[in-house]
């Protein structure tokens, strides 16, 4: 069934203008927090560009996500503006929270990026609630909440992914299998070889899938959206990749076996996929020359926004804690 | 909404702020473990007609899973729906506490103000009902510590009513604290239901000697204790608070402005509740208005236990709060003038 759902060559390219703004902006954060002009936990999605590239040009902006911590790339894929999302990184008031919510709680509606959860496993339960007013409203948006492979072994994931198939619920449960939970190794924290193996426990579609192939990660996303916007339930994606950075920036990576790291590193999805591009005739050299230079200086720019936009007023703290100000 | 009601049980009030609420606004939402009414509206059967009513797309029993339930319930309040949710013991809110604490009272406040979470989750708790530790707590000092929250522990049916339909109403999240033990006391019900705004404490009966604050079910102690003071010629002001947080300084502490005492008096445990909190904005308040140091009344220091005399020996009674009302008005006799 996955098969017979193949991008065309124009939307291979629009996946790669996300994935290159991505792993540019991945590139520009590393520097920006290095040279310390900004001061922000930053969790690097670098290796994972495909994933959401691939899912987000199945979803309208209507359509909702739910992301986490590390969630950077499915923000941008999705659409967040470059410079509110600086800015927001940078703790700005023209960011995308005022500055109130910073990198790990990137929110903003008109994209469909609805909660970015700071908590592990928490993406999967509002992402329900996301679509049960989908599927109440009849308005036919999908919800997708995307999470680790250290999330499928929480509560919440196994309490949401029942739930959403009780209720044949329009959500799409993206693990995005990066082989690490913070810390810990794949194999030392998840008792099945295959996450997506866990989606028969609910009766629900599981989807393995290489999610550095952007062929075999379109295909799965379409598959899945087309089942939740039917009306057919939910689905449960494993996308497997490998995360290139440590957790947190500034961590040594000492735990990551380095053997692995290399192989991965090796086959890195970003240059393949721009190979692929090349070699199957879908852009020339200097089309996709333009799209990366392109995507520097939106990058930059947004970079230059947030660093000349102001700092939040201190009666910040008094406004949305509720709709009313709190008194001073 | 007819005036000729006399009286009415909690249960029923709660009924009938959900059916007109649902009625009302077609975004309103109920979900919970037994809702529906194949599994009799709950355990009590506070939600009972209501699927039938209306549906059971909009009156959905759940799973046990109090986190896919909160979760449900913020996700669908996020697309412009107004869920009610039913967490069927208070105690059970602490498996949900991460949708509760870190995402319904926040995600306003970290999304700078583009999405907030209009969700109202009710609850019921209360010694009463020989359950022992997991089941009875009040636990409404922890969300009230809890910025982005509202909390609400009612004791009358016309605020159970008038309470709930405004945490419905509210656009931000509501926690409704039920005392199950008292479901089925009847109280009068005075005219036409209708909704209240949260934020406002109500006086249950006028005093000039001391102000007893309380709320929830040993509301009723205070009211009782009261009539046991004016035999002695006490007279006490009794203020149901209502709600908590946002709570209601103005009324409270002008009420103990004017008797010059102020006794706090709640089920829950009273080490770091809520009565320490007033306790605390009142003296500094009012250092050098009050005669006697602020009282407070609380649960004792244990987990609730199960044993008959125990239990009831566990949250204050009214012969407690007599005690130590009379305490607070002869102190203020002995002090210096």
């Amino acid at each position: 069934m996955q098969n017979s759902y193949v991008p065309s060559g124009e939307t291979l390219l629009e996946m790669y203008r996300k994935v290159v703004l991505i792993n540019k902006n991945d590139e520009h954060s590393h520097r920006v927090i290095k040279a310390g002009r900004i001061a922000a936990p930053y969790y690097s999605p670098r290796g994972q560009e495909i994933i959401p590239a691939a899912m987000s040009v199945n979803l309208t902006t209507q359509d909702y996500i739910c992301t986490i911590y590390r969630g950077t790339h499915d923000m941008i894929a999705k659409g967040v503006p470059l410079k509110a999302l600086w800015a927001e990184v940078a703790g700005r008031i023209t960011g995308t929270s005022k500055g109130k919510g910073g990198p790990m709680h990137i929110t903003h509606p008109e994209s469909g990026c609805m909660v970015t959860t700071g908590v592990v496993g928490s993406s999967m339960p509002i992402a329900n609630g996301l679509a049960w007013a989908a599927q109440l409203s009849g308005d036919g948006r999908v919800a997708v909440a995307n999470f680790g492979d250290g999330a499928s072994n929480i509560g919440a994931f196994h309490e949401s992914l029942n739930m959403a198939s009780l209720w044949k619920l329009p959500v799409i449960f993206l693990c995005q299998n990066n082989q690490y939970a913070e810390h810990t190794r794949y194999e030392k924290s998840t008792s099945v070889a295959r996450i997506s193996d866990r989606a028969a426990a609910y009766a629900m579609h599981g989807i393995h899938v290489d999610g550095n192939d952007p062929v075999a990660m379109y295909a799965a996303a379409r598959e899945a959206v087309e089942r939740a916007r039917s009306g057919q339930g939910p689905t449960l994606i494993e996308a497997v990749t490998f995360r290139f950075k440590g957790h947190l920036l500034g961590d040594n990576d000492g735990y990551m076996d380095k053997e692995q790291k290399k192989a991965a590193m090796a086959v890195d999805p970003v240059p393949r996929f721009r190979a692929k591009l090349l070699a199957d005739g879908i852009a020339s050299e200097e089309q996709l020359a333009q799209i990366e230079a392109d995507a520097d200086r939106e990058i930059t720019e947004a970079i230059d926004y947030a660093l000349d936009s102001a700092w939040p007023e201190f009666d910040e703290l008094r406004k949305d804690v509720y709709a009313d100000e709190v008194p001073a | 909404m007819s005036g000729d009601i006399a009286a009415m049980m909690n249960l029923e009030a709660i009924n009938k702020a959900l059916a007109d609420a649902m009625e009302a606004d077609p975004k309103v939402l109920l979900l919970g473990e037994d809702v529906a009414d194949p599994e009799e509206g709950g355990v009590c059967g506070v939600t009972r007609g209501l699927s039938s009513r209306f549906g059971d797309h909009r009156v959905r029993s759940t799973p046990i899973a109090e986190q896919a339930i909160i979760g449900a319930a913020i996700g669908a309040s996020l697309a412009g729906y107004r869920p009610v949710a039913e967490i069927m013991l208070m105690n059970f809110t602490t498996v949900a506490m991460d949708m509760i604490i870190n995402h319904a009272a926040k995600l306003r406040f970290m999304s700078g103000g583009q999405t907030n979470v209009p969700i109202t989750i009710r609850m019921m708790t209360g010694t009463g009902f020989a359950s022992g530790g997991q089941h009875s707590d009040y636990l409404e000092a922890w969300f009230a510590h809890t910025p982005g929250l509202k909390v609400v522990a009612p004791a009358f049916p016309e605020d159970y009513y008038g309470l709930l339909r405004g945490c419905i109403e509210d656009d931000d999240p509501c926690l409704f604290v039920e005392n199950g033990p008292s479901y089925w006391t009847k109280n009068a019900v005075s005219g036409e239901l209708k909704t209240i705004p949260l934020g406002k404490a109500a006086i249950r009966r006028e005093g000039s000697d001391i102000t007893i604050v309380s709320y929830s079910r040993v509301l009723f102690e205070a009211l009782a204790a009261a009539d046991k003071l004016a035999e002695e010629g006490i007279s006490a002001e009794v203020i149901d608070l209502r709600t908590i947080s946002p709570w209601d300084r103005e009324t409270v502490l002008a009420s103990a402005r004017k008797t010059g005492r102020l006794l706090l008096v709640h089920e829950a445990v009273k080490q770091f509740g809520v009565g320490a909190e007033i306790a605390a904005v009142a003296q500094q308040e009012l250092w050098g208005v009050l005669k006697a140091p602020v009282a407070r009344l609380g649960g004792a220091y244990a987990p609730v236990p199960f044993s008959k005399p125990l239990e009831d020996a566990y949250a204050p009674r009214t012969d407690d709060i007599v005690a130590a009302a009379r305490q607070s008005v002869n102190m203020a006799e002995k002090l210096p003038a």
